[in-house]
Order: structure tokens, then sequence, then C-alpha cells
């Protein structure tokens, strides 16, 4: 990217933070073409949407799908062809079906080139915390998270740079129970991308922003590419 | 021993004994056994621990097995739904246990008990609460965490078409667990659309072989489709 060989984040502080569109479009643009790729329920599944077609990159559905197409019209619906948040969806041309063994080798095997997730917190070092507050009323679940979240050769994180509260989601230490050590390669934000190093958090672009406004926010020490020695 | 095909829900489900562990196929409701789940409310059979990748979804299937008191133990990835309200109350209420796996390693967990792997060492949910009291090796610098086989007593599954030699094809994604779960129980038992002559079957498209299908039940539908149309 040409942040890194500038060595300087890209500051758009004169418009706002990116619209959850922009984002989905940010991380879709970020997808290498022809990869094999999980998009996590929820915000992530909006990435589809910004994937072009020719980019012929194949979606995998962990509930043994590849080549997922859109989500079905009422018409089309069939109970059997649901994706993994239980949507009924449609399929493509090339796509093949197998059983739930198969799907998660395809994860831990190291066979699925990126995964795009939601977290509650990401550490400066990829810890990732997805699946669960810890609340102690909560009735935890954690699916595929784990899975995909240790088994995708590049992992993307899509989220508000800020909770609800204002507290910063990226984090020194994730309060919240862990889904993954070490995992995460690059966080999508409203107000930032951050890409973890070896040497930490890197920022390489801000959206209505500065770096050093949103140092101010945030504890973990924001770097400038010029100060990481390369992706982790 | 040769697969026994039925159309008889009832005889389907006989013989399942109280404190079976019991893998019920499906994601969701796509794949799930909903005509044998309600036989084994009829028969019976309770205090029993079932393997599923949801706890049950609206009011009918597992959710009815749930509702019906059944079921001392829960062994699933995602128990939590909009639709789970009949699991929700029983676990706020301490009337069911719960053993959360993440889905990879359930799925691979009854994958070794069908193919009489003794144990497994797995990298997912190293460092996480799922961790605990759990053996942890490092194997060529990464970190694994010892996993046991999970293995039924009975395997209650959906396919789309089976034919007389207990062959299985499964449709789409209603695929998900069944092929897993048919090779890891003492007893299984697939519910099919229809069950079709030898031969009708391309031997080179069969997912499932009759050696892993002990009883068919034959809903005796035109439509392939496993699931409910709603």
């Amino acid at each position: 990217m040409s942040m890194i060989e500038t060595g300087v984040p890209v500051e758009h502080f004169d418009r706002g933070p990116r619209s959850k569109g922009e984002l989905a479009a940010a991380v879709a643009a970020a997808i290498p073409p022809g990869s094999y790729v999980n998009l996590g329920i929820g915000q992530p599944t909006t990435v589809a949407d910004f994937l072009a077609p020719e980019s012929g990159v194949v979606l995998h559905s962990e509930n043994g799908m590849l080549n997922l197409g859109p989500a079905a019209r009422p018409d089309q619906v069939d109970p059997d062809l649901i994706n993994a948040g239980k949507i009924p969806v449609t399929e493509l041309p090339g796509a093949s079906y197998f059983h739930h063994a198969d799907s998660f080798a395809m994860m831990r095997g190291g066979h699925l080139d990126v995964c795009v997730l939601g977290a509650f917190q990401v550490s400066e070092r990829g810890d990732l915390a997805n699946w669960h507050t810890g609340a102690p009323e909560a009735i935890p679940a954690v699916g595929g998270a784990m899975d995909l979240a240790i088994g995708a050769k590049s992992v993307l994180v899509m989220m508000g740079l800020f909770a609800k509260d204002g507290s910063a989601k990226l984090v020194p230490r994730c309060s919240y129970p862990l889904t993954g050590v070490g995992c995460v390669d690059r966080i999508y934000t409203d107000y930032a991308t951050v890409m973890i190093s070896r040497d930490g958090a890197v920022v390489t672009e801000t959206f209505g922003a500065t770096v050093a406004e949103l140092q101010a926010r945030v504890a973990v020490t924001l770097r400038a590419p010029s100060q990481a020695s390369g992706e982790k | 021993m040769r697969t026994l095909i039925t159309d008889d829900a009832d005889a389907a489900v006989a013989g399942i004994a109280d404190g079976s562990t019991i893998l019920i196929g499906g994601f969701g409701m796509a794949g799930m056994p909903v005509i044998l789940i309600d036989a084994l409310i009829r028969q019976g059979a309770g205090g029993l621990t079932v393997v599923n990748n949801n706890a049950g979804n609206g009011n009918t299937g597992l959710a009815a097995l749930l509702a019906a008191g059944r079921v001392r133990k829960m062994i699933c990835s995602f128990p939590r739904q909009s639709d789970s309200y009949v699991f929700d109350g029983l676990y706020r209420a301490g009337k069911i246990e719960l053993e959360l796996v993440p889905q990879g390693n359930l799925a691979e967990r009854m994958r070794a008990a069908g193919a009489g792997i003794g144990a497994f060492y797995s990298p997912t949910g190293v460092g996480t609460p799922l961790a605990e009291g759990k053996e942890q090796r490092t194997i060529e610098g990464r970190d694994y965490l010892l996993e046991y086989p999970i293995k039924g007593d009975v395997a209650l599954i959906g396919a789309s078409v089976a034919d007389r030699m207990g062959n299985l094809v499964y449709r789409k994604t209603a695929r998900n667990f069944g092929p897993v779960m048919a090779t890891a129980a003492a007893l299984t038992i697939a519910e099919v659309h229809r069950v079709v002559e030898i031969g009708e079957i391309d031997p080179e498209v069969v997912v499932t072989p009759g050696i892993f299908v002990d009883r068919i039940l034959d809903l005796g539908r035109d439509d392939p489709a496993q699931g409910v149309r709603g």
C-alpha cells in the first residue's frame, strides 16, 4: 500500500467518519481477487454487496458451501439453502456443498484466504474478542468464530473504533473473553484503518479525525507505517 | 448389518434408552430430522444428552424435545438465537446443562469418534475460556488443545434420497452435520424424503454409504427438499 511506502498515515480529517457502506466497500477493496473468503454474520456479510463479480472472489459459508450467492428473493427461498446466519441464500454456478468436518478443515487447515469478522475488542497484538461479553446472565454462544479466527490465512476485523459508551475497542489487552490469540491482521473501523504489525498497532488511514485526535481517545500507541517493521 | 427401511416413524426410533447420547443433525432447521424427533418424543426416552449445532428453534424439532423435558444436557456451538426461547428458558431456570464447543471442534470430535481416533490436538480455542481444563501442547511451534471424540448412542439425521442399500444423498446446505454424525453413532437413523431402488443412485454421488446407516424412515414425499417449505 502507498501509505506504507510513504510511511505517513493518510488523514482524511476534512470529512466525517466512514459510513457502514464505505467501511464495507473498503474491506471489499482490500480482498485480493480470486480469494476464498468467509464473511462473518452481521455487518461483515454486507461486504458481499461491494465485491465485483470480476474479482473472482469465492464466498465460503461454514455450514458447508462454496460460491455462495446473494440472499434469496421471496420466490427463490429454499429451506435447504441457507447461510451461516440461517438466512435463505442462492448458489452461484460452480458452487459446491460439503459436510461440516470438511467445511472446518477448510479453515483450520489453512485453505481459506480471508475471513472478515466483527469484534467487541481487538488488542494491539491482534487478540480478538467477539463471542461473549462475559456478563453472568448472558448465554454464551461461539459458533464458528474461534475456528475462523485461527484458521483463515488473513483475518480482517470490521467494527466501530469506539463502543456506544465512547470507550475504545482497540485496547492494550482485551477485557472480554478471547476468541483467538494474536489472530487479527487488520482492523477496518469508521475512524481508522489499523494494521497489526510485529510492533503493535499501525494506523494507515484516518477518517473524520487526525491520528493525534484518535490517540487522545485510545490507550494503545498508534504508530505510523514508517515506525513498523511490517505485518506480523 | 444391512439397513432396515420403514415408513413407520415409531418403529424407526424403537429401543432408544433413557440416558442416551443422541446426535441430531441439522443447522438451524436445515437438515433437522423433525419427524424422527417427534417420534422420539412419543417414544419417551428421557435424561438425554443431545448434540446439535444449535439448541432448538421455535417450537418444533429439537425445541419440542427440549420443551418435553427429555434433555439433561446440550452439547452445541450456538445455543443463543432469536428463536431459541425454549432452551433459553430451561437454561436460565437451571434445568439444562450446556457444554459449549466451537463448531469446528464439534464436527471434528464426532468425525474422530466415527473414525476410531482416540483424541486429537486442535488449535481452535487456545487462549480462550473454552481451553479451561484441557491439555495444551506445542507442536512445531504452534499451540493446540487435546480434544476427545464425541460418540453417540444414536444419530438422528435428515437426508434427501436413500436407496435400499441405505446409501444417502443430501440436498444443498441441509447436508451439514449429517455425514459426520452418521459415522459417529452406534445406531444411525435417517429420515429421507424418498427411498429408491438399488442402482437408482449413481455410486459416484453417494455421500453417506449405507454401512453407516442402520435404519431409514421413508417419508414418501415427491419433493426432494429436506426442509419443510413454508
